[in-house]
């Protein structure tokens, strides 16, 4: 077998720098007439080793990790010239004890399945992994269309978006509404901040989710698709379009398709303007329809009126993903990952402070504390782990003594926190429950569209409470003034915006009162992040009377002479933090 | 967001001589069809980096799309500008990720150097300093994003060399 070498194109890994990796192998490989196989992928999940690098040959897979320019170089000189691997950058490999074996070795790929195993823009190589098989079959054994709901409805899969209602059971109701045109829409808008699932599958297999969409539309009876992608995702959209124009060529998009006659079906895609709101799937239509992406109330469901007023089938990203996989492989083989109500596997982004950020999935069922410690290596610099956040702006913080809950919808809302598209953000003793509160409330807030009153008003009101928590000017009575405005507003929006907006103040509140009430109380912020309630003093041990605070000081509130110690004048102090942040020698103490 | 932008200045006039035939492209290309207006939009916004007032005007007369839906929908999504903005635009993110992992001391330690507000331009046209939601690069927080180029685990100081950096390689 000949070599093959592997760079990892994805949106982490490009931001990493592996084009000049890449660049850089491809110029050695020209220059030096080398023989081997050059090739593209997309994201592995292992992001937090980026730029990687693959070298495979006839003894097995050596994965390198960190491979920036430089190292590729030696990386390429002493393994393809000297045959000779370099363990020591080896992150993963199927031959020997590598220290990523178990990040790769625990989890279940499915949704994942391709993802940095082919090139992303090559329909061939997706058909030469099952590529189109699915669709094939449902052709070639002539399945109807009840069927292929069936099967989806027994494999228990429900939709990955977040709101967890079955796919199979919104299929039947599209199905069941007889229209000349239907449609089928997948919903790329991946608004949640510290989520970035769907941007991975489209990049790096944006043909499982136009297979997915296919089958949909089959079941559904579609006559158009629509791709509503957000437009912070320029590559996903371009290896889409690429993806799209390869079925398109090969007969697999336009009329009867698949060999079926009368399916005929078109895909493209829209790019989002810039609103979170836009992943409500009524407001999601509003916004293909080119008005305000303002929700409508509903019923009537979209599979009753949807897209221009016609029965329309809303899946993610990671749904369609799942389905190729679903009708080759069966339900039951689907329905053995799981627990009893959450069946298959769910794709998590890790970031925040893990040691390993990057995209894993695992099946259902797993614990929260081992998706982070076994998978995600633990918390960064040795830092105790506080809390993790689930589910964004929509979601809750569930703390470290619950971090035993397991890994499905109902044990997952259970703690108030949602499952959500599978951001997780993990959150160690540095960090403050109530300034997270408001970070994803001050997000909430500019993002509510304003159609209803609470939602747009209350969310308002509540980030002014929270602002002067922070600010040590909290009162007595501000916690039970933010839990009855948030039942308010959970209980009078129209959309899932603001029926979750309050979530993370009433998680936190929950399970971290004490904190709160330090900020009120006491005018203190335990981890220290409310600038306004620390005090910022000078370590007399360690400052070397640099002059550097004094000099960027803007109210000239520290004095001292060059190499003697600094002093802060408290009553001038504003505390904007600036001596903190350009202090060498870490002599600025907060308190 | 949508809120804020209900108080949005009236857009700005053309101002430098912006050629509005280039629109017609766009028109033809769109016109009549349902759904238009966002891409009509998006298209005027590729051409001249933000929505004038004349693009408003021409796109509206030529389309038959009530000003007033187009101006409705034009702040209504994040994405429009209707001010013009300068050569490089700044994208600090402020994911979740970020957040946690001091984005703010980024934002500030660029507002202070460039002397301009979150959402600014800098006088000379040069820079654009802009929050973003979450540019999806959890794995590299803090980041911001520079053109398409994407900086990865900075800090304040770190991000105020690679401005300076920047701004010191346009003027050679």
């Amino acid at each position: 077998m000949a070599i093959t070498v592997t760079v990892g194109l994805g949106s982490c890994g490009i931001a990493a720098g592996a084009n000049k990796t890449y660049a850089k192998i491809k110029a050695l490989k020209e220059t030096d007439k080398l023989d081997f196989k050059l090739k593209k992928t997309s994201c592995v999940g292992m992001c937090y080793r980026e730029p990687l690098v693959e070298i495979t040959d006839e003894t097995g897979t050596y994965l390198y990790g960190e491979v920036d320019a430089d190292r590729a170089v030696e990386v390429i000189e002493k393994h393809i010239n000297q045959q000779d691997p370099i363990r020591d950058y080896i992150v993963y490999s199927d031959l020997f004890d590598a220290p990523e074996n178990d990040f790769i070795g625990a989890q279940v790929k499915i949704v994942l399945r391709n993802c940095g195993y082919m090139d992303p823009e090559s329909i061939e190589e997706y058909e030469s992994r099952d590529g189109y098989k699915a669709i094939k079959k449902i052709a070639e054994e002539k399945t109807g269309r009840d069927v292929v709901i069936d099967t989806i409805l027994k494999s228990g899969l429900r939709g990955r978006g977040g709101g967890g209602f079955p796919t199979g059971l919104k299929w039947k109701f599209a199905n069941a509404n007889k229209s000349a045109d239907k449609y089928v829409i997948c919903n790329a808008d991946e608004g949640d901040p510290g989520a970035f699932m769907d941007r991975s599958v489209l990049e790096g297999d944006p043909h499982s989710v136009l297979e997915g969409m296919i089958i949909a539309a089959y079941a559904i009876e579609a006559t158009g698709g629509v791709i509503y992608c957000r437009a912070e995702y320029p590559l996903a959209i371009k290896r889409l379009n690429i993806a799209i124009k390869q079925a398109h060529d090969r007969g697999y998009l336009g009329k009867n398709i698949f060999g079926i006659d009368g399916f005929d079906l078109d895909i493209y895609i829209k790019e989002g303007a810039g609103a979170f709101v836009c992943g409500e799937e009524t407001a999601l239509i509003a916004s293909i329809e080119g008005e305000r992406g303002m929700p409508r109330k509903r019923p009537p469901f979209p599979a009753v009126s949807g897209l221009w007023k016609k029965p329309t089938n809303i899946n993610n990203v990671e749904t369609f993903a799942n389905i190729p996989w679903i009708i080759i492989h069966g339900a039951e083989a689907y329905a053995k990952y799981g627990t009893e109500k959450s069946k298959g596997t769910k794709v998590f982004a890790l970031a925040g402070k893990v040691r390993h950020s990057g995209l894993v999935e695992v099946p259902m069922g797993m614990t929260i504390r081992d998706v982070i410690f076994k998978l995600g290596g633990g918390i960064k610099n040795n830092k105790r782990f506080k809390a993790v956040q689930m589910g964004g702006p929509s979601g809750g913080c569930i703390p470290e003594f619950l971090s035993d809950t397991i890994v499905d919808y109902d044990s997952v809302n259970a703690t108030g926190a949602i499952m959500g598209s599978g951001g997780m953000v993990v959150m160690d003793e540095t960090t403050c429950m109530v300034d997270v509160a408001k970070f994803f409330l001050d997000f909430t807030c500019k993002e509510s569209c304003g159609k209803c009153t609470f939602c747009r008003m209350g969310t308002k009101r509540m980030l002014e409470i929270l602002d002067r928590i922070t600010n040590g000017h909290g009162r007595e009575g501000d916690l039970e003034k933010l839990e009855e405005l948030a039942y308010q507003i959970k209980d009078n929006s129209l959309c899932g915006l603001g029926q979750t907006a309050p979530n993370p103040v009433l998680t936190t509140i929950r399970y971290f009162r004490d904190e709160y009430e330090a900020h009120i109380s006491h005018k203190k912020c335990p981890a220290k992040v409310c600038r306004p309630l620390l005090t910022y003093k000078v370590d007399e041990e360690k400052c070397t009377g640099c002059m550097v605070c004094l000099k960027n000081c803007p109210v000239k509130a520290i004095t001292g002479e060059r190499k003697q110690k600094h002093l802060i004048n408290q009553d001038l102090c504003t505390k904007c933090g600036v001596c903190f942040s350009k202090c060498k020698f870490e002599s600025i103490l907060l308190s | 967001m949508r809120i804020a932008r209900f108080n949005t200045k009236p857009p700005a006039a053309s101002g430098d001589e912006q050629d509005l035939s280039l629109l017609d492209v766009i028109i033809a290309k769109h016109k009549g069809k349902k759904g238009n207006l966002i891409p009509l939009l998006q298209g005027a916004q590729e051409l001249y980096g933000f929505i004038s007032k004349a693009a408003f005007d021409k796109l509206s007369r030529e389309t038959g799309i009530p000003l007033s839906d187009m101006f409705g929908v034009a702040t209504f999504y994040a994405q429009f500008r209707l001010s013009p903005v300068g050569k490089n635009i700044i994208k600090v993110c402020h994911g979740t990720a970020c957040h946690v992992q001091n984005a703010v001391e980024i934002t500030e330690s660029l507002e202070e150097m460039l002397k301009v507000k979150d959402g600014e331009t800098t006088e000379d046209r040069f820079f654009t300093l802009e929050s973003v939601a979450c540019l999806g690069c959890c794995s590299l927080a803090p980041v911001m994003m520079i053109g398409d180029q994407t900086y990865g685990k900075l800090t304040g100081n770190e991000a105020v060399k690679i401005v300076k950096n920047i701004r010191l390689a346009e003027n050679n």
